[in-house]
């Protein structure tokens, strides 16, 4: 039976969609943050607008875990139709709460869990008027009990309440009526608060609640992106949505009130693509934003632009496929894809972001990166990162910041020169130099997707052509050296687990940090632990899996993908590449890694 | 280097335009599209419009898709930047470089094919942004580069070179692009440069998009007896509706006012297009009955020529959006990055 908790439990909440819950729970978990506790939110809802069952999950961390922990310690379950997955889900020792308006079967069903009922619609028919508050009030009433049963700070939730309804005070004083209305109760009824209590920290001060969405249309804000195409599809929608917003806020010319950007809402990938591409031929920072089939669609393009050598910067949030999947579920599932995007030889470089901090500065380092190699750069994020409210240290921002905007001749350089040819490898980096329409004669050439020599004249010529091609292949090789280099976490103060060690990439970050600290509580040693940041491998990557027997590559996807990328783009013995993987759509849990660690750890001694 | 351009010799005895450049100056690389192909005969016809209304080749930017017409940019203009992109797509490019630099004059080339069939998607929605810049659709009713199949605006009954009929009904682009709201729409006949030149340097001023459709044989795989996109068929069946007259600005003071001359519309620029009536009934301002003429005169077999319809009130893509009239390309970065004590104020509101 449960230990008191303090400051560390997950409490999940089953809801049906369209109900209004989302501001509901957001406001449970912000005033928790507010507390000064760490905490994070993960949101698993249905491709669905209005009826369907939609979970909202609060972690509590006074460790400062923020990944799903795999348990769920306090269920409110306002779902009459998942109560049973609902219920059989909860911890043994923990708690669930429900609307006692409704008699529900197998109320029961365990013994080793506290069920809570509390009359809510009761309540709120009784206390408001309208058949829409009667719903909404529902949810905030439960927040109340919650606010008594856990020890919430009252103040704070009354101060987050007057904030979010400052221009319309009457919604204010009837969500703090429900709140209390639930709070009462819970006081009345039960043993306030529960042994799984919270208490204040000083643990989220110069922290704020962001998802990586939001931080990646900032980010591109930031980086001097002016112009975007895109064509709807969750999870990337809300990523245009943020730029959008932030360049109305912060993209009008002062005196004219005219736009310095250009948001297009495109008729399909293939257009948003496109434009993508027009755009940054023309000199403009532009990016698109999109998912898995978006990127099916792009395909025929990235192949010309990584031909022709044109920057563009591609956000895949990617979801659960394949096909249309599932699509408000979260994978890393377009790691091969994207990585060969398009047709014969061609090559993408990928960024790796882990969390919404990694989703700001990567959209500068894409920006930069795609206008110095002059070609696409994917960044591959994904919809646990991008949709859900993550606790991140606040972004820092270097005023001295100067976009790379890699090798361009201006038009006093085109003067000075006798002739310009696009594709000499001038400097020896296998980059070429570029010129801008619009600037001079001089610099004038046809972009083509056909085969063209060094010049940039049309060929059909095979050592012409093969010339091109082989300096592409070599500027990958400089694109190796100029991507982000991976991050190591050797933790030298302890005791090292010899022989093995830990790969991933993105999202597994947070849960492979925690499950490393568990196993080592567990006795095991310390795993040394590289997350890489971006493809083509820096050739730290090589270094780090030659010095371990067996290196387990966690991903969040079916075929082992990071791992196959690995094995054919370093040549490395796949033996020694044991994969460890997550694919069922919800975000990884510490959980997950530490058993399918142990158990992997327990064959490499036996074998 | 193995592309081919011609020597670029100045002919003392060639005249100049107002900048001081010869025709030469607006050639681009020799053509190896075949001989007596229609194409080369557009693209004679661009350089010569351009050439008249002294654009600097430098401040035109070129795009196409894929097939025999959309190689044609670079016959045309070597001093522009051109970017031959993929299959049907070109419509994305123009739309996305524009809304980087809406300073530069853009041409786009493209084929029926590339523009009735795999790109008709991009062409209709690149209509329906305004997107500032001149389409061509060098229309010869089948797909070149891939030697002879039918495109989509191969006419019911027109047959392929051996002999197979095509039992579909043609897609018109002029009908098309009227329909869905294009500013600047015409037709035109390759083998007729006379009329082309001025119908191009109006949609070159057309400030929108505009459209030209014109008819360019296919020497090669449509040009035979039963097609209805040869030479002699086309000249056999050209109705020739309004002709467009364009007075650039700066001219209007000495042009003479032509009695045969029915409307006047002047551009953003000041420029002039007059039109003149070769069918009394004819009005290219009124979309309705320019669909129900095409219309009928199509049912006959003819083709209708001429700037079909012409709207100068409309707004392009920038002008909906609001954006800088400076090109997005060129703003500096300091204009563009809100800095660090924005970004703390916007953090704040995350706690
Ligand atoms: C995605 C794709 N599919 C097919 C092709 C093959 N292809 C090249 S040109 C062409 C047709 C071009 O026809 P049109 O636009 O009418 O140009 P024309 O050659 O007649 O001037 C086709 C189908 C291609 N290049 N790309
Ligand atoms: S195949 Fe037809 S369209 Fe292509 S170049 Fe020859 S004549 Fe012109
Ligand atoms: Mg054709």
């Amino acid at each position: 039976m449960t230990a008191s908790k303090l400051n560390d439990f997950v409490i999940k909440l089953a809801n049906v969609n369209g109900t209004g819950s989302a501001s509901a729970n957001g406001m449970l978990m912000k005033s928790i943050f507010r507390m000064g506790i760490p905490v994070t939110g993960k949101n698993f809802f249905p491709s669905n607008i209005q009826g369907l069952p939609t979970w909202y999950e609060i972690r509590v961390s006074k460790d400062g875990y923020l990944c799903r922990s795999g348990k769920v310690d306090f269920m409110v379950a306002m779902n009459a139709e998942t109560y049973n997955a609902d219920l059989a889900e909860v911890d043994s020792g923990g708690y669930l709460m429900y609307d006692s308006t409704w008699p529900r079967k197998n109320l029961q069903e365990r013994s080793d869990v506290t069920v809570l009922g509390i009359p809510l619609s009761d309540m709120c028919n009784k206390a408001f008027e309208s058949a829409r508050a009667k719903v909404l009030m529902k949810n905030v009433a439960y927040v109340g009990a919650l606010v008594a049963l856990l020890d919430i700070d009252m103040s704070v939730v009354e101060n987050l309440l007057k904030e979010t309804f400052s221009s319309k005070p009457h919604l204010a004083d009837a969500n703090m009526q429900a709140i209390r209305m639930g709070y009462d109760y819970a006081t009345e009824h039960f043993d306030c608060p529960l042994p799984l209590k919270l208490a204040p920290m000083d643990a989220t001060s110069g922290h704020v609640i962001v998802d990586g969405n939001t931080t990646a249309g900032l980010g591109a804000v930031y980086a001097g992106a002016t112009v975007t195409s895109w064509y709807p599809i969750t999870p990337s929608t809300s990523l245009i949505d943020a730029f959008s917003l932030f360049c109305q806020q912060l993209r009008k010319d002062p005196e004219t009130g005219e736009n310095n950007y250009c948001v297009i809402q495109a008729e399909d990938e293939l257009s948003a693509i496109g434009m993508v591409l027009g755009a940054n031929w023309n000199g403009a920072r532009a990016f698109t934003a999109t998912s898995g089939p978006g990127v099916s669609l792009m395909s025929e393009f990235l192949g010309l632009a990584y031909y022709a050598e044109i920057p563009a910067v591609l956000y895949d949030v990617q979801r659960v496929s394949p096909s249309t999947g599932m699509p408000t579920r979260t994978q890393q599932c377009d790691i091969v894809s994207a990585a060969y995007a398009s047709h014969g030889d061609t090559k993408q470089v990928l960024l790796f972001p882990s969390d919404p901090t990694d989703c700001f500065h990567m959209s500068q380092v894409a920006f930069d990166l795609a206008e110095r190699l002059q070609t696409p750069v994917i960044v591959l994020t994904d919809l646990d990162i991008g949709m859900n409210d993550w606790m991140i240290p606040e972004i820092k921002w270097d005023d001295s910041y100067q976009p790379d905007r890699g090798k361009v001749y201006d038009a006093k350089q085109l003067k000075d020169m006798d002739a310009f040819y696009r594709y000499l490898d001038v400097d020896g980096d296998a980059i070429p130099w570029r010129t801008l329409p619009g600037v001079d004669s001089k610099g004038a050439y046809f972009v083509r997707g056909s085969g063209h020599n060094k010049f940039g004249g049309y060929t059909e010529k095979s050592d012409e052509y093969k010339d091109v091609v082989d300096r592409l292949r070599r500027k990958f090789d400089t694109a190796a050296t100029l991507v982000p280099a991976p991050i190591l976490n050797i933790d030298s103060t302890k005791p090292r687990e010899k022989g093995y060690a830990l790969l991933s990439i993105g999202s597994c970050d947070g849960a492979i940090r925690e499950a490393r600290d568990r196993l080592q509580q567990d006795g095991h040693g310390n795993l040394d632990y590289m997350r890489v940041q971006a493809f083509p491998f820096h050739k730290d990557v090589a270094e780090f899996i030659s010095q371990y027997e067996q290196v387990f590559v966690i991903e969040q996807n079916r075929d082992a993908q990071l791992r196959q990328l690995l094995t054919v783009e370093l040549e490395i013995d796949p033996q020694r590449l044991i994969p460890l993987l997550s694919y069922d759509g919800m975000p990884v849990s510490s959980n997950f890694i530490v058993e399918g660690v142990s158990k992997l750890m327990k064959q490499g001694h036996a074998a | 280097m193995s592309f081919l351009k011609k020597p670029n010799i100045a002919h003392p005895g060639l005249p100049k335009n107002e900048i001081g450049l010869t025709i030469r100056d607006y050639e681009g690389a020799m053509s190896t599209l075949c001989a007596g192909c229609g194409h080369d005969s557009i693209s004679s016809a661009i350089m010569q419009a351009y050439f008249e209304l002294s654009v600097e080749p430098h401040r035109v930017a070129k795009v196409s898709g894929i097939g025999c017409s959309s190689k044609t940019p670079t016959y045309f203009l070597g001093g522009a930047h051109g970017f031959n992109s993929v299959h049907g797509r070109m419509p994305s490019i123009a739309t996305g470089a524009n809304a980087a630099n809406r300073e530069l004059n853009y041409i786009g080339v493209s084929g029926d094919g590339d523009s009735l069939s795999i790109g008709l998607g991009q062409f209709g929605h690149a209509i329906r942004r305004n997107i500032n810049m001149m389409y061509l659709i060098e229309n010869n009713g089948v797909y070149g580069l891939t030697k002879g199949q039918f495109s989509a605006s191969a006419d019911r009954g027109s047959t392929a070179k051996k002999g197979d009929a095509n039992p579909y009904s043609p897609i018109d682009p002029v009908l098309l692009a009227i329909s869905l709201g294009c500013t600047f729409v015409g037709r035109g006949f390759s083998g007729d440069k006379e009329h082309l030149v001025p119908m191009l340097k109006s949609a070159i001023k057309h400030e929108g998009f505009a459209l030209l459709d014109i008819i360019s044989p296919c020497v090669t795989f449509n040009d035979h007896e039963g097609s209805t996109k040869s030479y002699a068929h086309t000249r056999a069946n050209l109705r020739e509706t309004v002709y467009a007259d364009f007075t650039e600005h700066h001219e209007e003071i000495i042009a003479q006012v032509d009695p045969g001359e029915y409307k006047k519309i002047t551009m953003h620029d000041g420029s002039r297009v007059g039109f003149k009536r070769v069918d009394e009934s004819y009005d290219p301002t009124n979309r309705v009955s320019a669909i129900s003429y095409i219309e009928e005169h199509r049912a006959k077999g003819e083709v209708v020529t001429g700037l079909l319809y012409m709207e100068e009130s409309s707004s392009e893509m920038h002008s909906v959006l609001g954006s800088n009239k400076q090109a997005m390309a060129t703003l500096p970065y300091n204009q563009l990055n809100p800095g660090s004590e924005t970004l703390a104020r916007i953090q704040a509101r995350w706690r």
